[in-house]
């Protein structure tokens, strides 16, 4: 179960903190437990790992493909590898890698993505995945997570480390800090959407960094007069089937709001759902299929309309589209 | 086996082989050829493998990164009894547990999933580290081929390799020096791949890739645990080789396979059996 916070403010706790603690412990519990990554290990905040399991934390250099390569032939020998770099590379520069050796072969592999979207921030275009869960969504089986928080991020860790799952699994997410959404020892289930308020008019389907967006708007369209679901969507695939139709059926309207292209993206994911299920009209908060920049994530956010506003102006096209 | 066991073991792989091919009609039957006597002393004793449990922990590994070559190693497990030979006849059947490509989801004693050209070492190399932090003393091997060399891939898995002393890691690298579209020296030419991987600090040994005795002693060498490295096995070998109607020819990667061809080979094969031909 989980719990959201009644106020929403930047995480004490990094993303990469809340990730290195929880592969320690898991680690710890498990000696199948090993890390791979590719010359990003200072910064992704991994040191204290290295450090504490020499043997089972894997510096590959800058070879992403042959990272996901080794991971793939980990697993081949019984161990459970998670696998790091900027989202970017992880996704495109390994994506055969990902598809043949990893998923094609039915291995048991983790592969990270860190920095997605606009939390790239300062490295810009060249490291700006807008496409990684794009890329990586028309792989049968595998898994796609944008995670939210620490807390939620800790728990899927420790989820992923464990026997529960096999497959794979790309997860995405900031390396410094989140707003916090959840509170400490909320749980969740991977292909389960949460629902983080409830509403009758509109139904906003978020995740990562921008189910905090999408409760600030949530609070604006209430003042309007508006009743605004909002549900954290953080495994895109498999996608929360039940949710976005029981959605779309009590709300009759929703809004995808994603950090990421919208071709490929969330609002493809939910829109497929919709297409087959409830038809109501879909409104997308997204990147309109253009490329990244440097900049800080306040003017990126601008810059690609990825703001509580552009959620709020959203929410009231897509109400105003039903019939 | 002893080596004129190990050269009637190499014949009768090449015949499963060139049957398995014919039965479908056509496939790569050059990379078949060239490889056969390697699998032959692998399997012939080289390799610790249990045809009743293609399982067991405590196996070395092999992973055929030149996956089209498939129906070699297919004639090897057969005929080491992993699964009925009939089953060769089935190559590329819709359903057929014996895809093209080797894929260690569908086939008894196939450790891993390759076709995508350039990525078995990497996972080789992940089986090998795998193997240490175990703690155990299996080995694994990794069959490549000299026109997949030209995969950057091989060469980050090399460095790796070399960077993480994986001395229970052997790659064996067919230089059969024909590719689908020639030979190597006209479609990317130039260098040494015994250079390559002498460059990325691995321990290379060059044979003659067809010589059953010669192959021993390097994979033997390979695992006598004197370099801190890995050990790359460049065998000098000849695209078709003993598939009389395939050997010699330009583009031999893949062929048509009719089942008068594959007669008239295997019986060439037969009569020259303590000699490839």
């Amino acid at each position: 179960m989980y719990t959201v916070l009644s106020e929403i403010k930047k995480s004490p706790v990094a993303m990469r903190d809340a990730f290195c603690s929880a592969l320690t412990a898991a680690a710890d519990a498990d000696a199948n437990v090993v890390y791979l990554d590719a010359d990003l290990v200072s910064a992704f905040g991994m040191k204290p790992f290295f450090q504490k399991f020499p043997d089972r934390a894997i510096e590959c250099g800058i070879a992403e493909a042959n990272m996901v390569g080794v991971a793939a032939g980990l697993s081949a020998a019984g161990k459970i590898p998670f696998a790091h770099s900027f989202g970017c590379f992880t996704s495109r520069r390994a994506c055969d890698q990902i598809m043949i050796s990893c998923a094609y072969a039915k291995l048991n592999v983790r592969l990270i993505g860190s920095d997605p979207g606009i939390t790239a921030a300062h490295n810009g275009g060249t490291h700006m995945p807008f496409e990684d869960m794009g890329v990586l969504r028309s792989i049968p089986g595998i898994t796609l997570i944008d995670a939210t928080d620490p807390v939620m991020l800790g728990d899927l860790v420790s989820q992923l480390a464990s026997d529960k799952y096999y497959g794979v699994y790309y997860l995405r997410f900031p390396r410094k800090t989140a707003k916090a959404v959840y509170s400490a020892g909320s749980a969740f289930e991977i292909g389960r959407g949460s629902v983080l308020r409830d509403g009758a008019d509109v139904t906003v389907i978020a995740s990562g960094i921008m189910v905090a967006e999408a409760l600030v708007a949530a609070e604006t369209l209430a003042a309007e007069g508006i009743s605004a679901r909002v549900a954290d969507v953080f495994t895109w695939k498999p996608i929360d089937r039940e949710l976005i139709a029981k959605s779309a059926a009590e709300t009759g309207a929703i809004v995808t709001a994603e950090n990421h292209n919208v071709v490929g993206g969330l609002y493809a994911a939910v829109s497929e759902v919709t297409a087959a299920t409830v038809p109501v009209p879909v409104e997308r908060v997204g990147i309109e299929d253009r490329f990244g920049q440097v900049g800080g994530e306040d003017f990126l956010a601008r810059e690609y309309g990825l703001t509580a506003e552009h959620i709020v102006a959203a929410a009231k096209t897509a109400i105003s589209r039903k019939k | 086996m002893n080596s004129s066991e190990l050269e009637a073991f190499a014949a009768e792989i090449r015949i499963a082989a060139i049957e398995c091919l014919a039965a479908f009609g056509q496939g790569h039957i050059g990379g078949s050829m060239s490889i056969a006597d390697a699998l032959a002393v692998l399997y012939g004793g080289e390799l610790r493998h249990d045809p009743q449990n293609p399982q067991r922990a405590d196996r070395d590994r092999l992973v055929l990164s030149k996956g089209h070559a498939g129906p070699a190693l297919y004639a090897a497990l057969a005929l080491r009894g992993f699964f009925p030979r009939d089953l060769l006849a089935t190559l590329n059947a819709g359903g057929t547990s014996l895809p093209s490509h080797v894929d260690r989801t569908k086939t008894p004693g196939v450790d891993m999933t390759c076709g995508s050209l350039g990525q078995g070492l990497s996972a080789g190399a992940g089986m090998a580290f795998g193997a240490r932090l175990d703690g155990a003393d299996r080995y694994t091997f990794v069959i490549l081929g000299d026109g997949e060399c030209q995969e950057g891939q091989v060469w980050e898995a090399a460095r790796f390799a070399r960077a993480h002393r994986l001395k229970n890691l052997v790659a064996l690298v067919d230089e059969n020096k024909q590719q689908l579209d020639g030979y190597v020296e006209n479609v990317l030419g130039g260098g040494s791949i015994a250079g390559m991987f002498a460059a990325c600090g691995w321990r290379v040994l060059e044979v003659n890739g067809h010589d059953v005795d010669a192959v021993s002693r390097a994979v033997q060498t390979a695992k006598d645990g004197l370099a801190d490295a890995p050990t790359a096995v460049i065998l000098d070998t000849v695209k078709g080789y003993g598939a009389n109607f395939a050997e010699g020819l330009e583009f031999n990667h893949s062929l048509p396979v009719s089942k008068e061809e594959a007669e008239s080979a295997i019986a060439a094969i037969r009569t020259g059996i303590g000699g490839a031909k």
